[in-house]
């Protein structure tokens, strides 16, 4: 049985992405005590999957070490894995949270030494790689991943696989007697930062997403181009592994549309801008990269960045929403429009095209168990009903790395107050 | 220039989108486009030679005062109402009425493309229906047949003789709507009186609009 800690002086963070780690971290280190629940078994959430950062063009990995090195210094921060919040009850100050925990077979004993994969044979999708390639039923979801723990899948769970990867572990640290188990706590305050999810590129039908291979989102492409991706780094086209030199970018896929989302989801400008330097980074000369768009947004300081990808004779703007997508007979997507400057019509065959979906909120759709209200796109709206249930990150706006920090900080500001007002009304 | 024409210039000056807005049907929505070429791109008809400016191409010089080549334009009139646009439109203009709209302003003005094909056919139908609330199919037909000359009309009829005779035959095609005979409505005076009411409620919209702006 997991055991938690908490009183109503507690802080819970929901969601252990860059935000929910940024709040947890915050509170935790002004001295108050943080559980901080995470659905996946890792933490670092949608930016552990990034290959690089806008503007400075470093890596995610070294953002999260800091993160992660605060993290095990400071024991004020209780991190549940594999967590989900199933139900909220109680108001500001006193807040009582059931929470579902499910098994991940593998104790703290675990080394990531990596033998238990050795034994086991099935293959589940790669979620970490958003399905493009396969891992082991036995597996470290990164390279990164905190806690450094492998995980078993439900697959293989009751198969002799399972039980040969018991056999093959040297350290007795699977456990598959493992079960899911709901715990209750309290809390005194609530951050909420689940945040978002790519738009489901299918649902724009003339972009053939799913269709045609060659037609990948933005999310896809930061894996493609990581090396710890599932080409190793190598931009290879998913239909024929063939190297995509030849990529289009296509702004505003689902975002500022009244039929998908209706927000700007603002990151999606720099982060083809970013992706063309991926292109010109592997390529040089050879790689080309075409982006069309409607207008780029690059807020604020992002312009510098955008006028030096304006300078870069590799990559051509087309002032254009593209309207359709077709394939030609080798498999190469052709992007069909009018350009807006001249309105002439163009048919442009491209090696690969990159959607640059746009950002919905993941708590659109999904009941958070407490009475919270949400703007038309679903995001988290702040609002006196809401009692000390704080929005954080993506979960209250489409924001990017560097925003959504800003948001989690000032949401840990709003829970430690309450947690204050409690201790002194509690004193 | 027709009379209406003149006025309404004079009392628009330089403001043609404010005109468009206030005149033309839906015309209020112009001002909402973002200039992303999916309506354009989504055109079946955008290939052909007659579709001279793409609806977003028209809603940018209505933006930008070309009054004269909207209005004259036969771009509007190109419009097959397929409404792939106005599904598509990521801002929801509803943009195959705005063609209407625009298209069906400059035929008031007297400034649409004489004998353009989707104008000859609306008129042609829209005078003959209009006379006893029924289509008189034998007049539809020869105005449009001869719409080219006399022997061209001859040539078309003799083309489409095999099809008439069919109709006749089915009784969907009276031979004596020629002399002016066949169907009609019972209460003729009633349509006339009902499309004159409905003139005037039309006139006093617009009026209304443009008072209040």
């Amino acid at each position: 049985m997991t055991s938690v800690v908490a009183t109503n002086q507690t802080i819970l963070v929901v969601g252990g992405g860059i935000a929910g780690m940024t709040a947890a971290l915050e509170a935790a280190e002004t001295g108050k005590r943080v559980v901080l629940v995470e659905k996946n078994p890792w933490l670092g959430g949608r930016t552990a999957q990034l290959y690089r950062y806008f503007p400075k063009m470093c890596h995610p990995t070294c953002g999260l070490e800091i993160n992660l090195r605060r993290l095990k210094a400071n024991p004020n921060v209780q991190v549940l894995t594999l967590a989900e919040v199933t139900g909220i009850s109680g108001q500001k100050g006193d807040y009582t949270v059931t929470v579902r925990l499910k098994p991940r077979y593998v104790n703290e004993k675990c080394t990531a030494c990596g033998d238990c994969a050795q034994a086991v044979a099935t293959e589940i999708p790669d979620a970490f790689n958003y399905g493009l390639g396969k891992v082991k039923a036995a597996y470290l979801p990164h390279s990164m991943a905190y806690p450094m723990r492998y995980v078993l899948d439900p697959a293989i769970i009751g198969t002799p696989e399972a039980e040969a990867a018991r056999a093959a572990c040297k350290y007795g640290a699977i456990d598959l007697d493992q079960k899911e188990e709901v715990v209750s706590l309290k809390a005194g305050a609530i951050i909420w930062a689940t945040g978002w999810r790519p738009y489901d590129a299918a649902k724009i039908t003339p972009y053939r997403y799913g269709e045609f291979p060659n037609v990948i989102t933005n999310v896809e492409f930061e894996r493609l181009a990581d090396p710890h991706g599932p080409t190793g780094g190598r931009i290879l086209r998913p239909s024929d592994g063939r190297e995509a030199k030849n990529i289009a970018f296509i702004q505003c896929a689902g975002s500022r549309d009244e039929n998908h989302l209706r927000h700007c989801s603002r990151f999606c400008c720099m982060g083809s801008l970013k992706q063309t330097h991926y292109v010109q980074e592997k390529y040089g000369d050879e790689g080309k990269s075409t982006i069309y768009y409607i207008d780029i947004r690059a807020i604020d300081r992002f312009e510098d960045f955008y006028a030096k990808v304006r300078a870069n004779p590799n990559v051509t703007f087309i002032k254009s929403k593209v309207a359709r997508i077709s394939q030609d007979k080798d498999g190469n997507p052709v992007c069909w429009g009018v350009n807006t400057e001249g309105y002439k019509r163009y048919a442009n065959t491209h090696d690969l095209v990159v959607l640059a979906v746009g950002m919905e909120p993941e708590v659109k759709g999904v009941d958070i168990p407490a009475e919270v209200m949400s703007d038309s796109s679903g995001f988290i709206m702040a609002d006196p009903l809401n009692g000390a249930i704080f929005g954080a990150g993506c979960a209250t706006n489409a924001l990017d790395v560097n925003r959504a920090v800003q948001s989690a900080t000032a949401a840990a500001l709003r829970a430690v107050q309450v947690v204050n007002q409690i201790a002194r009304a509690e004193a | 220039m027709s009379e209406l024409n003149q006025q309404m210039a004079a009392r628009y000056k330089n403001n043609f989108l404010k005109e468009i807005e206030e005149q033309a049907e839906m015309g209020e929505w112009v001002k909402m486009c973002m200039q992303c070429g999916v309506c354009s791109g989504s055109c079946p008809t955008h290939f052909h030679p007659g579709w001279e400016h793409p609806p977003q191409e028209i809603f940018m010089m209505i933006r930008a005062g070309k009054r004269e080549e909207v209005l004259t334009s036969p771009s509007m009139w190109m419009c097959t109402s397929c409404y792939n646009c106005y599904v598509r439109c990521p801002r929801k203009l509803p943009i195959t009425h705005i063609m209407h709209g625009i298209a069906e302003y400059a035929y008031r003005l007297g400034l649409a493309p004489k004998m353009q094909p989707t104008l000859h056919l609306s008129q042609t139908f829209w005078n003959n229906c209009i006379k006893t609330g029924r289509v008189n199919e034998v007049r539809l037909t020869q105005s449009l047949y001869f719409k080219d000359g006399f022997m061209a009309g001859i040539k078309k009829g003799l083309e489409m003789k095999d099809v008439a005779l069919g109709l006749i035959k089915a009784k969907r095609l009276n031979i004596l709507e020629a002399l002016g005979f066949g169907h009609k409505c019972k209460d003729v005076q009633g349509i006339h009186r009902m499309l004159a009411k409905a003139r005037e409620l039309e006139a006093k919209r617009k009026g209304a609009k443009a008072q209040a702006a």
